[in-house]
């Protein structure tokens, strides 16, 4: 089965329960276990509050969209995220290590658990950042 | 996120219910850190918690590291299956006092 579908969403935490409801409605199209299921709406919502939380980071409030597509192609599922928030540098990100117990830092240790592959591309105009989130499935 | 808070002597019970993300930390931590920092035993019940995200397992984590500081507990009570699965991925059940 091959789908692909795509919604855009205010920058904001008031946006992650629709991105979550978002997420579950395209998964309900997919046949996975229920698990696995929660797991990418999980990672799909953390890559989502990152863009919020650190692209976003010191704007009180904004009129800027983030999209988020959701592909599935031969078993392969691919989840992109577009932003305009502040540009990227992977090699700054790093989730917390799992002994320094304090709060923070766990969103993108669960993104890396949960999919195969993160990557930052540049290609997209319109966009500053674009994130894709790989899984086979 | 709605919630209910109940007294019995000298520990106090937050009844959390819906899904915790970042949108409602800072209810939840209006809720939850007063009643810590007053010294009492707090017990997080998440009976009726369907999803929570990482900025909710930091509610967890910042609640039981001021317990630890005013010398008491923060013991987290009937954890749901999805919301038990997000504290191990953690690797926070023996953190955490699971009750």
């Amino acid at each position: 089965m091959n789908l692909s579908e795509s919604k855009d969403f205010l920058v904001s935490t008031a946006s992650l329960k629709e991105v979550r409801t978002f997420s579950r409605d395209v998964f309900e199209k997919i046949n996975l276990p229920q698990e696995q299921k929660e797991e990418l709406v999980l990672a799909i919502a953390e890559a989502a509050q990152n863009i919020v939380k650190h692209g976003y980071k010191g704007v009180e409030e904004t009129t800027d969209r983030m999209e988020i597509k959701i592909s599935l192609k031969d078993g392969e599922l691919e989840i992109g995220f577009f932003d305009k928030g502040k540009e990227v540098v992977p090699e700054n990100i790093k989730h917390r290590k799992l002994d320094d117990i304090k709060p923070g830092g766990l969103g993108t240790f669960f993104i890396k658990e949960i999919m195969d592959a993160a990557v930052f591309k540049r290609d997209q105009k319109g966009w500053v950042n674009h994130l894709i989130l790989t899984k086979k499935i | 996120m709605t919630y209910k808070v109940t007294e019995e002597g000298n520990i106090s019970t937050v009844f959390l219910n819906g899904e915790i993300d970042m949108d409602v930390t800072d209810k939840a931590k209006e809720v939850i850190m007063p009643l810590v920092e007053s010294g009492k035993e707090v017990h997080i019940n998440l009976k009726d918690v369907s999803y929570m995200d990482s900025s909710g397992i930091s509610v967890l984590i910042e609640s039981h590291q001021k317990a630890l500081e005013k010398n008491t507990k923060v013991v987290v009570k009937e954890v749901s299956k999805s919301v038990l699965k997000v504290i191990m991925m953690a690797k926070l059940e023996q953190i955490l006092n699971l009750g």
